[in-house]
């Protein structure tokens, strides 16, 4: 299963996922960098990512807490999400996000 | 900086008062080792205190579950014999070697420490405000573009926009707006996460037009040399307005950041500190690194390998400081010696076994 990320810069990066991971887990393990400083607690809001908005629907909602903590994030669109809320499943194989400010 | 203030001597100076700085100061103290602790936050606890204080933590031995706050809690109760001295909400800024060997660090309040011994404990770095992606913010920063308030007066009569949607804007935003002309707030969503009460207080100002409320995103700052005219807002809908002010206020909590410590002259690999696992110390010796911000082969973030770091540290900064010492390995349950130095009671302790 893959993930597209675009990365600050533009570039595209193929990822591999893995189920049951966080989306940003699978960023780290692709080797992109990507903040993530509270390590995937839904404390810091280092982990933004902007979802490409054909994939929007297959995620689940966030919740609250997320929601919360993106009012730390920058440049927050109705696109925004946290990489370490997405749990990665079957369904997403395909997935295309883009980092977004404050994640790197 | 500041005028420097008194001069400090403690044993040891510990860079960070997470869980793994404060640990330190035990094992530090059961080697007879004195600790001051040095914070940028103005309380002991770290990222246990600011980024997760509610939240469980789930794998400290022993303790099936705890918050980062009750783990802060514990484990000042724990050093509490030791007496260390705390110096919070000030950031170590520089390090420099005195001839006769002892080490100086100056902190950005002007506070000095000298000691035989540095332990950097820092996480993640040094928590600072998180700054707004505005292209050209510095220039205004600390002359109208503000993160945190120090003196109030500095805002009376001030067209004043404040951003964020916690209980910093929030405060703020009620507490200035006495003694400001105007203030508007700026929040991405009309949702905040502050206290309630303050909140209602916000809303009641705005509906009767003492306040300005908009739910926008910060674009883009006007002025020159470092004073700013105006903000401009885009919403959603990609509308853009410009707010004219004097002054911004923006609360978008803290990050860390590596900070001075990257000048102390110390080795980093890729922003972290190599050491040796047998005793922590890093490039440079006498000068200690343990918990998140040090790197090894295997080494895994985690609380608990912080302490098992701080107390392989304390065995070699005892050769340090004790020289003419042996260095005795002890049991706290055994340990007459130990427990007087942890002030318990030996017969307390003793049908605990």
């Amino acid at each position: 299963m893959k993930v597209y990320l675009t990365d600050m810069e533009g570039k595209e990066h193929e990822l591999e996922a893995t189920e049951d991971w966080t989306l940003m887990e699978i960023i780290r393990e692709g080797g992109v960098p990507i903040l993530a400083q509270c390590g995937g607690s839904c404390a810091c809001a280092t982990c933004h990512v902007y979802v490409d908005p054909a994939w929007k629907s297959k995620l689940p909602e966030p919740n609250e807490e997320e929601v919360g903590m993106l009012d730390g994030a920058f440049d927050v669109t109705p696109d925004s999400r946290l990489a370490c809320q997405i749990v990665f499943t079957k369904d997403l194989d395909g997935l295309r996000v883009k980092l977004a400010t404050g994640s790197v | 900086m500041t005028e420097p203030q008194e001069t400090y001597q403690t044993d040891a100076v510990i860079i960070g008062a997470g869980p793994t700085g404060l640990f330190s100061v035990f094992e530090l103290g059961l080697n007879d080792i004195k600790c001051a602790v040095v914070d940028i936050l103005d309380k002991p606890g770290g990222q246990c205190g600011e980024l997760y204080p509610e939240k469980p933590i789930y794998d400290i031995p022993a303790v099936p579950m705890c918050t980062g706050a009750e783990l802060t809690e514990r484990l000042l109760e724990q050093i509490k014999p030791f007496a260390p001295t705390f110096h919070l909400g000030q950031m170590a800024e520089s390090l420099i070697k005195l001839p006769e060997g002892k080490w100086r660090l100056t902190t950005d309040t002007g506070a000095v420490i000298e000691s035989r011994l540095v332990v950097i404990a820092a996480g993640g770095g040094s928590f600072t405000p998180k700054r707004p992606p505005i292209k050209d913010i510095e220039q205004y920063e600390g002359k109208s573009v503000f993160y945190s308030v120090r003196k109030k007066d500095k805002f009376r009569g001030k067209n004043i926009v404040i951003a964020g949607g916690g209980d910093s804007a929030l405060d703020w935003a009620l507490n200035l707006q006495s003694i400001a002309k105007r203030i508007t707030l700026v929040h991405r969503r009309d949702e905040f996460r502050a206290a309630p009460d303050s909140v209602g207080k916000m809303r009641a100002l705005v509906a009767e037009g003492k306040m300005d409320l908009k739910i926008a995103n910060f674009a883009e700052v006007k002025g020159e040399q470092g004073q700013v005219r105006s903000v401009t807002l885009v919403d959603d809908a990609k509308n853009a307005v410009d707010i004219p002010c004097d002054a911004i206020l923006a609360f978008y909590g803290l990050t860390m950041k590596l900070g001075p410590v990257a000048n102390f002259g110390i080795a980093l690999q890729d922003n972290l500190i190599p050491v040796n696992t047998a005793d922590f110390e890093t490039s440079v010796p006498t000068v200690f690194a343990v918990g998140d911000i040090n790197t090894y082969p295997g080494k895994m973030k985690l609380i608990l390998s912080g302490f098992h770091e701080a107390a392989l540290m304390a065995k070699k900064a005892f050769t340090y400081i004790h020289p003419d010492r042996r260095y005795r390995f002890q049991y706290t349950t055994s340990s007459s010696d130990i427990k007087g130095k942890l002030g318990v009671d030996k017969n307390v302790t003793q049908d605990h076994k």
